[in-house]
């Protein structure tokens, strides 16, 4: 006997809830042979403005949790991205992929998260100082958190791309807005799942699908969102990030350049790239003989 | 406007109207489905800044936190021109006299909340002495809490002798009178203790302390304004209408209006007639209102705390 097969209703991803966005919309992305992939969520900017109310309020949580129980998230995620792998082979073939490219892509992934689980607790190490001053003070410097943070994810690639720019983001302790690829959104959905599944605090890693030509200017004049994240070589749409994010003095991380399949997408820099240096004076007696500078 | 009217006859309370609770909460609920859009967000936003009655209500109140606040009642947010101050700053009664200097000839009103609140349980002439302190030391409005001990016992008598009572002491202040629904356990108790507060000669009937949980809500606070329209009818006297406690968002406080609009209609929609009681509601109107002027989302750490 044949049997209906259940399809799967992509939502998007809000404070660890999978709502339908707000605004009813959606739309179907094909894939290469032209075959509808599924009907998306087509959101808005009050789903945005939803998903930054949810990330701020995450913030302080995940900001102040122990640098090496954010690791052991990143590595929970990592766990349940391995036990889900057929599936997310399946979807990137039926967005386009070869067998042996999804399996890499997938493995890669999971590979990467693992990466910058292992930075969580280490990169304070190798970016903080301490600093000779003239004056009878400990003086050191330590990064912290940017904040909340709004990513556009590469749109090449489904799986991929989006993992390699969430992983640094929450790694640091920061909580994020992600836009899915337009075209291939279908890893993006299925990944909040896992992030779901995998003792991220409700909130940390918020995501949405749609059109980064509706979304963009939210996502870079929102004064509540501290960073933004962009991947694409578009000139004019960086030009507007750039102005949009003067507002509130965001961040503007522009990573057009890396390739999201090799190692150069592995480096503690890009954790980096959204923290704050924090330099503290605190005062102490002269270290006696001590002639050096602190 | 209102006719005034004062001989009217006393009902007998115990057979106030009695409350479809299906009913009204179903009815509260629509109010919140009605879409308010761009020059009426922004007028009712406006309206909603200048019916605020900013409240600091602490046992750690100190002069220096009532003259903030009551620079922030003249100063709303300095970078948006024409804004509306808010009614009233509302204080304990030893504060009334700071906060009367700090607000000086600003046009807003200073409250106070006496009659040993938030519980109201003391005596009589504690009550009375704590009403005439602060009517004395400046007060234009009282906010006083009725026993709801008593009401509860049923002593209907002894409830509608105190406010009247209290009503006495506040001489020319206005007198708004807290129920405490969320101690008043139902919808019917709701009506019977606005009914008495009303005939026993309260210019404004209020929710809660914002002390006790839930404070106000919509049901509860349409119930009270279906009390001050049949009250309307029945003497013509109009009554002030201030919920209290809970309300921290703009869309809810804009659902409010929309109730208020739709239950006693326009001549009530002033800070004569009615008021919310809040503090973290200012804030929030602020940033819609900025929402709107500038296109851009807003942050909270770009707006004052207090």
């Amino acid at each position: 006997m044949n049997r209906l097969q259940v399809l799967k209703t992509y939502k998007i991803y809000i404070g660890g809830q999978f709502p339908r966005t707000e605004s009813g919309r959606y739309y179907t992305p094909l894939n290469k042979t032209g075959k509808p992939l599924a009907n998306i969520c087509l959101s808005s900017r009050k789903d945005f403005r939803e998903a930054v109310i949810a990330a701020r309020n995450a913030f302080g949580g995940w900001s102040s949790r122990a640098a090496f129980n954010r690791g052991q998230i990143l590595y929970r995620i990592a766990e349940m991205l391995e036990g889900r792998k057929e599936q997310f082979i399946n979807e990137l073939k039926q967005q386009g992929s070869s067998h042996n490219q999804a399996e890499s892509e997938v493995n890669t992934a999971i590979d990467r998260l693992i990466y910058f689980a292992g930075w969580c607790d280490k990169f304070q190490q190798f970016s903080s100082s301490v600093n000779p001053v003239a004056s009878s003070h400990f003086n050191f410097s330590t990064p912290e958190p940017t904040g909340v943070v709004s990513i556009i994810a590469p749109q090449s690639s489904s799986l991929l791309g989006l993992v390699s720019v969430i992983a640094p983001i929450i790694a640091g302790g920061n909580t994020c807005i992600v836009l899915a690829s337009e075209q291939k959104p279908l890893c993006g959905i299925t990944f909040a799942e896992v992030i779901n599944s995998s003792d991220v605090p409700s909130g940390v890693v918020n995501i949405l699908t749609g059109k980064p030509s509706e979304l963009v200017k939210y996502f870079a004049d929102h004064m509540d969102v501290n960073a933004m994240v962009y991947c694409e070589n578009d000139k004019d749409t960086q030009k507007l990030i750039q102005d949009k994010a003067a507002l509130n003095l965001k961040r503007v991380l522009l990573y057009n350049d890396i390739n999201w399949n090799n190692s150069e997408a592995e480096n503690p820099y890009l954790i980096l790239d959204a923290q704050e240096i924090k330099t503290t004076w605190h005062p102490i007696e002269n270290i006696g003989g001590a002639k050096a500078g602190y | 406007m209102a006719v005034t009217q004062t001989n009217f006859t006393i009902p007998d309370f115990s057979i106030s109207p009695k409350i479809d609770q299906i009913g009204v909460e179903e009815r509260a609920k629509r109010f919140t489905a009605r879409s308010i859009k761009t020059t009426s967000k922004l007028s009712g936003l406006k309206l909603v800044l200048n019916m605020i009655d900013l409240t600091t209500l602490e046992g750690k109140d100190t002069n220096g936190k009532v003259k903030q606040l009551c620079y922030k009642a003249q100063h709303l947010h300095n970078n948006y021109p024409d804004l509306p101050t808010v009614a009233a700053v509302c204080v304990y009664p030893s504060m009334v006299k700071v906060a009367k200097n700090a607000l000086g000839n600003s046009g807003v009103k200073v409250a106070a909340v006496a009659t040993a609140f938030p519980s109201g349980q003391a005596p009589k002439e504690v009550k009375i002495t704590d009403t005439k302190f602060a009517v004395d030391n400046g007060a234009d409005e009282i906010d006083m809490v009725i026993s709801r001990g008593k009401f509860l016992q049923g002593e209907y008598n002894f409830v509608f002798d105190e406010i009247a009572t209290i009503k006495e002491a506040c001489g020319n202040a206005r007198l708004k009178v807290i129920l405490e629904t969320g101690e008043l356990v139902t919808y019917d108790n709701v009506r019977k203790a606005s009914d008495i507060a009303m005939y026993a000669g309260a210019d404004f009937i209020k929710t809660s302390t914002g002390k006790i949980q839930p404070a106000a809500t919509m049901p509860v606070t349409l119930v009270m304004l279906e009390a001050i329209r049949d009250f309307y009818y029945k003497t013509g006297k109009m009554i002030a209408m201030k919920p209290a406690g809970g309300i921290s968002k703009s869309k809810a406080a804009l659902h409010y209006l929309v109730m208020l609009q739709e239950t006693l209609g326009s001549a009530w929609m002033s800070n004569h007639w009615f008021r919310f009681g809040a503090s973290s509601l200012a804030n929030d109107v602020l940033m819609q209102l900025e929402k709107e002027r500038t296109g851009v989302y807003q942050s909270a750490n770009y707006f004052s705390i207090d």
